[in-house]
């Protein structure tokens, strides 16, 4: 008897000094010193989706959802959900202890301006949810029901948006405009303090987020350094924790992975899924013929792309969609294997023949403008082309002009990658479906001008098929076409690692990675 | 001619000049492809044509260049820069966040290279053909051949990484308070390298024009009529040689202020430099006309008023120069 209430004491000690050893290891406290490039034009989630903008402005603003690492949605502003059995009412049901950072409440009020006024004011990507939404209720203050017009499963990969305080936004007409943008005023875990342009963006704790005991952190400081060997220095120095995709050039990441006490890790792009690509112009000649297009395919060795441009970073992939996407068959892609006499033969059977100097035909390659990676590519393109008497001529151009010349089809070939997201009825959905009109608006569209009415009704109908078998099939025989079709040439399944030292944890924690709310990451002593 | 006519003249030009800078700059970078609506609509990743559309409407993109270039000037007759597109702020206040960094840095930079220069050029001349001379030559010559970022990324090495002595980026320290004198201490830390960089190249091109320039006075007739009439060396030194080969430096130095604010650009991205520079290389990638344009209009008045004071500098060394000659 005594020695099992000896024993109980001791377990129940046990699990007390285990608990508060668990607590303790989280230390509070410390400040996380990130790099953020390049400078963005503002913090604002809501008026700008610039990558930098996202990745401080999250850790400002909040969304309702929030996604895991295989895409489950989580809760955030909204703590629980629920989808009607048709696929055509969501409701939300928000938090009640959410505060702004001016104090005032979080409300219903705020998710429906947010998504019917102000979003898709800016963005054209809102406009698009929002003509999904039949109609937006909201029984109570803490409830938001919005009803669809047709099954529209994507809807729930949409709301990883931010949500504006609409009571800073009254009376206020011109929303491009409005003096509240630029005061960031959100319920995330930290709060504006001060940004110092050209150098830095500091970040305090809010002692009041709704999330008790979060954030661990007492203050963030993302660093404006320009160029890439710089930051590299600032990391190997200690200066900064943090190395995201794009602060260094991916040969300068082995590198500096081996470095004491630093760690690299591929986690955090399950939401985004980037994918990269050569774009082929198919309303040019002779690219307009599929089988010129898959020459050029079959003349590009992508695995050397992979290995020796970007660093060994990258998977192979032949179709539209990440090996991250749910919706991926690779039994039903073409492959096109690395096979130049395979190029020619088709080349030939077009009845493009070589002149005098071996030439077929020329094109305009307009390169990727964001850094040296994607420069080497094009010169490896551009050689890769030429054994198969393809002669490439490099444009190159700044970003402005690789946007004017991708979206007016004033290019033969060129480079780019995109978010496909997780859902492809909102990520590669608008790059296959044949344009109404000339002008594709962004270079994530259809700039190569490729159009097939089969395509086009299977996109549509998956996007709007309740049944997850059912979609996954038409999504399947859309690949199949796509893939055969080879509108494009896809480079690689993009892996973008981060870098960080050992001391900071639980970095990267959702399918967001560093673009999450940095509410659970900590530093070790 | 007297100086107040000088004056009025030379101000009359600057203002011609500064208005060609407005129009030439306008028209070069409206012919540019792509603009700030693009720009914009890039940014959000996905836009519609309509959106892009509205979007340069709002921007008054959509007017003809003569059009717009009017508008603009009209606004700059009032002192109006305009705003941003993309800070959505008056440019006037984001240049005058950052022109303060980019003149402490050059200002720095140029007092630096003008007074190594001259001294080392001058004891380069005095000891020609020797030794010294031929390491003096040497170095001037390295430190003009390499890229002023190599001669930056190789000094954060050194200092930085492997010493660990000064700062690699950055105006200050970041979260660190304290005293208006610490922080002056702080900010001179920083300085130290991106200062030094930039002023290292400035100073070879002193340091060869210096010593041309004292060669070439020594062997004058008025100097060696100076040493014949048993004057003392220092004073032969500092009133014939030195004021005589002043002349080719001042002219090369006014010259020289506008490049600096060029060269200033690369330093400032090397070494994170809160600067102008580096804000205008910003605003040339985004689209970002009015800020663009308010820069070079700024950065030109300031050359064209180092013009102005070199014209009176030549005076002051040598006053057999007549003013507006």
């Amino acid at each position: 008897m005594i020695s099992r209430l000896l024993r109980t004491i001791m377990l129940s000690v046990a699990v007390t000094l285990l608990t508060l050893a668990g607590l303790a290891a989280q230390q509070a406290g410390g400040t996380l010193n990130l790099i953020v490039q390049p400078e963005p034009p503002t913090v604002n989630v809501g008026v700008n989706r610039l990558g930098p903008t996202t990745y401080v402005g999250n850790k400002i603003y909040e969304s309702l959802l929030t996604y895991s690492a295989d895409l489950r949605p989580l809760p955030r502003l909204a703590q629980s959900w629920s989808i009607s059995d048709d696929g055509l009412v969501y409701t939300f049901n928000l938090r009640h202890d959410v505060k702004w950072h001016d104090g005032q409440p979080f409300t219903a009020k705020d998710v429906v301006f947010s998504f019917q006024k102000f979003l898709p004011a800016l963005q054209a990507r809102s406009r698009l949810n929002l003509a999904e939404v039949k109609d937006i209720a909201t029984p109570d203050d803490h409830t938001v029901v919005f009803t669809l017009k047709a099954p529209y499963p994507a809807f729930i990969y949409v709301h990883n948006t931010a949500v504006l305080p609409a009571h800073l936004y009254e009376g206020v007409s011109d929303f491009r405009t409005a003096e509240a943008n630029s005061k960031f005023i959100g319920t995330g875990p930290f709060k504006f303090a001060e940004w110092k342009k050209g150098s830095f963006i500091h970040l305090v704790r809010n002692p009041d987020y709704w999330d008790a005991g979060k954030p661990h952190l007492n203050d963030i400081f993302f660093h404006v350094i320009p160029d890439a060997n710089s930051r590299a220095v600032a990391f190997e120095t200690g200066q900064v924790d943090v190395l995201r995709a794009g602060d260094v050039e991916n040969f300068d990441i082995t590198r500096l992975a081996g470095l004491d006490g630093v760690q690299l890790t591929e986690a955090g792009w399950e939401f985004l899924q980037p994918v990269g690509y050569i774009h082929l112009n198919n309303r040019h000649k002779p690219l307009d013929d599929a089988r010129v297009r898959q020459a050029i395919a079959h003349a590009i060795d992508r695995q050397f792309i992979i290995d020796t441009i970007f660093g060994g970073f990258g998977h192979e992939t032949n179709g539209p969609l990440s090996r991250q996407s749910r919706f991926k068959d690779t039994s039903v892609e073409t492959k096109y294997e690395f096979d130049p006499a395979k190029a020619n033969a088709l080349l030939d059977e077009v009845g493009l023949k070589p002149d005098a100097n071996g030439v077929r035909f020329e094109l305009q390659f307009v390169p990727l403008p964001y850094g040296e990676l994607w420069q080497r590519e094009a010169e490896y393109i551009r050689e890769a082309l030429s054994p198969v008497g393809i002669k490439v001529n490099i444009v190159a151009t700044d970003v402005p002009g690789w946007f004017k010349r991708l979206t007016t089809f004033d290019y033969d070939l060129a480079e780019n990658f995109v978010y496909t997201t997780p859902d492809p009825a909102i990520g590669i959905s608008y790059a296959y479906t044949t344009l109404e009109g000339d002008n594709a608006g962004t270079t994530g569209g259809n700039v190569h001008g490729y159009s097939n009415p089969a395509v086009d009704k299977l996109l549509a109908d998956a996007a709007h098929e309740n049944d997850f078998d059912k979609r996954k099939a038409l999504y399947s025989q859309a690949q199949k076409i796509i893939s055969a079709d080879v509108p494009l040439v896809w480079t690689h399944d993009i892996v973008f690692p981060t870098l960080y030292r050992t001391k900071v944890r639980d970095l990267i924690t959702t399918g967001l990675g560093t673009d999450e709310n940095f509410a659970d990451v900590w530093l070790a002593k | 001619m007297d100086r107040l006519g000088f004056l009025t003249g030379r101000a009359a030009r600057a203002v011609l000049i500064l208005f060609g800078v407005i129009v030439l700059n306008f028209v070069l970078l409206r012919l540019a492809p792509g603009d700030a609506a693009s720009v914009l609509a890039g940014d959000q990743g996905a836009a519609d044509p309509a959106f892009v559309a509205e979007l340069r409407h709002d921007l008054g993109l959509d007017r003809s260049v003569p059009e717009q270039l009017w508008i603009y000037t009209k606004s700059l007759a009032r002192l109006d820069f305009g705003q941003s597109y993309r800070d959505q702020r008056p440019v006037i206040d984001i240049i005058a966040e950052r022109l303060p960094a980019t003149l402490l840095l050059t200002v720095t930079a140029f007092g630096f290279a003008l007074a190594a220069g001259i001294t080392l050029g001058s004891i380069a001349a005095r000891h020609a053909g020797t030794l010294l001379d031929t390491v003096l030559t040497g170095i001037s010559v390295m430190f003009f051949a390499m890229p002023l970022f190599w001669t930056g990324l190789m000094a954060i090495l050194l200092f930085s990484v492997w010493l660990n002595w000064l700062p690699s980026y950055g105006m200050q320290t970041v979260g660190e308070g304290g005293s208006d004198l610490s922080l002056v201490g702080d900010v001179a830390v920083h300085l130290i390298l991106p200062a030094l960089t930039l002023g290292l190249f400035y100073m070879a091109i002193y340091m060869r024009v210096t010593r041309a320039s004292v060669l070439d006075v020594l062997d004058r007739d008025f100097v060696r009529t100076a040493r014949a009439k048993g004057l003392r060396p220092g004073l032969i030194w500092r009133q014939h040689v030195l004021r005589n080969a002043l002349l080719p430096i001042i002219t090369f130095a006014s010259l020289q202020a506008g490049q600096l604010i060029g060269g200033s650009i690369l330093i400032e991205t090397v070494f994170a430099w809160p600067g102008v520079g580096r804000l205008a290389f910003d605003a040339l990638m985004q689209r970002d006309y009015n800020l663009l344009l308010a820069i070079f209009f700024i950065t030109s008045a300031i050359v064209v008023v180092i013009n102005l004071v070199a014209d009176f500098l030549y005076v002051a060394a040598d006053p057999r120069i007549e003013l507006g000659a």
